[in-house]
């Protein structure tokens, strides 16, 4: 079997002027986990929507489960547990005629997982989903993203304006869906402590391209908080390979730092400051970092 | 199993949960022949990703201080008692590279580093009595 669940290559996405998605190219491997991250209007939900087969690939490719959703819509479809933010659930239907409803579209569905997922949420069959409240309806969407064991759980923005409790109820499902061996998870998110918590791996995209795709855990050992000091003051950030964003001013600049600590020293011996301290840095603080415009 | 997960910090979860082990382990809270929480409770307990507790279970097994048998769970392993001391010493180490990292960082020569531990052993441990007592400062 294909061990490429999702492959992007290439994609080019303009809403008029604008270029969306600009030579976008991705791999999401089974059994992996993948935080989408990037700050809204950064190209995320419409790299979503392309996986999704709801827009056609301007240029470029889109493969899932190694064929073009666009293409063939059910055969894609029937394997993605989807939930989005909105929850595009239909809002007259009660939860069991939901179920019903889901269960005959998805022929995977698994109607014991389904009434146990149902009890575990505290949700009532017969409670309208128009009349439930927000945390509810994202547990009912979650229920029928799950329910069906989807290769594929893709989750848009799952957990924004979610209370902790639902949150959580969330994360808790990435992890057992990821438990049960073969299955894959693709959610994008802008609570970078939930995305550091439960990825393999991290795509983040800004203005419509993607700076930086890799291991989290590899980021994590990559990426250093590095505070500088000067014996001038400096009117703008020293010239530093590897510097990812600055912030500071005077004679003490901290650098988020992107490279081989072995290296920090000699690198910042170039700008003629010194190491005053250094530690790690939260994924928070790479994205403020890769997202703040002060990349060359 | 009492382990914290901090997303805050920069050190990736899986090593987190592995220097938190050792630590258990050396600190004698967990025994030789204990069994670890499974990879999946573990990950539920800690609401994260499976595959990274997985990863640090394999680091730990591969350090030798738990063995696992598949499908029968994962346990502390048996340690003679020179690699129980290196265990320790490797927590240690942990600790000291820190240290010197920031001794460095404060260009205080490591002579005066050297003063200052012994110094604080004196002022920490031998109060009169036996007693223990930690100064501020």
């Amino acid at each position: 079997m294909d061990d490429r669940i999702v492959e992007v290559q290439n994609l080019v996405r303009t809403f008029g002027k604008r270029r969306a998605l600009d030579d976008v190219s991705m791999v999401l491997e089974r059994g992996t986990v993948l935080g989408l991250v990037g700050q809204n209007g950064a190209g995320k939900t419409t790299l979503i929507k392309h996986i999704l087969g709801l827009l056609r690939a301007e240029s470029g490719s889109v493969r899932v489960f190694g064929m073009d959703p666009v293409a063939n819509p059910p055969g894609v479809l029937s394997r993605i547990g989807y939930l989005s933010e909105e929850g595009d659930l239909p809002l007259w239907m009660r939860l069991d005629e939901l179920v019903r409803y889901s269960a005959a579209f998805y022929p995977g569905w698994d109607a014991r997982y389904a009434e146990s997922l149902r009890k575990e949420f505290g949700l009532a069959g017969d409670a309208k989903l128009g009349a439930m409240s927000k945390g509810q309806r994202a547990r009912a969407g979650l229920l029928v993203a799950l329910a069906f064991r989807p290769e594929l759980l893709l989750l848009d923005e799952p957990s924004s304006g979610l209370d902790p409790v639902v949150r959580r109820d969330i994360l808790g499902a990435i992890i057992r869906t990821i438990a049960d061996e073969g299955r894959t998870v693709l959610f994008s998110s802008h609570l970078l402590a939930e995305v550091e918590q439960v990825s393999d791996r991290i795509v983040m995209v800004r203005a419509g391209k993607i700076v930086l795709d890799d291991e989290l855990a590899e980021i994590k050992m990559t990426h250093h908080r590095v505070d500088l000091g000067f014996a001038e003051a400096l009117s703008t950030p020293p010239v530093l390979a590897g510097a990812v964003g600055w912030m500071g001013g005077g004679k003490n600049w901290s650098v988020v730092w992107r490279g081989d600590i072995h290296l920090l020293e000699a690198a910042v011996a170039k700008t003629g400051g010194r190491v005053l301290n250094r530690g790690g840095v939260s994924l928070d603080d790479i994205f403020v970092a890769h997202a703040g415009g002060s990349i060359a | 199993m009492r382990i914290h997960i901090s997303s805050t910090d920069g050190v990736p979860i899986y090593m987190q949960i592995v220097q938190q082990v050792r630590r258990l382990v050396a600190g004698g809270e967990l025994n030789p022949g204990d069994e670890l929480p499974s990879i999946r409770a573990l990950a539920d307990q800690l609401l994260v990703n499976p595959n990274t507790v997985a990863r640090a279970y394999r680091d730990l097994e591969v350090a030798g201080v738990v063995t696992s048998s598949r499908g029968l769970g994962t346990y502390v392993a048996e340690t003679d008692s020179q690699m129980a001391h290196d265990e320790k010493r490797a927590v240690l180490i942990e600790r000291v590279d820190a240290l010197l990292i920031e001794s460095r960082q404060l260009q205080i020569p490591l002579d005066e580093v050297f003063e200052i531990l012994k110094t604080r052993d004196t002022e920490i441990f031998a109060s009169k009595n036996g007693e223990t007592e930690v100064k501020n400062g």
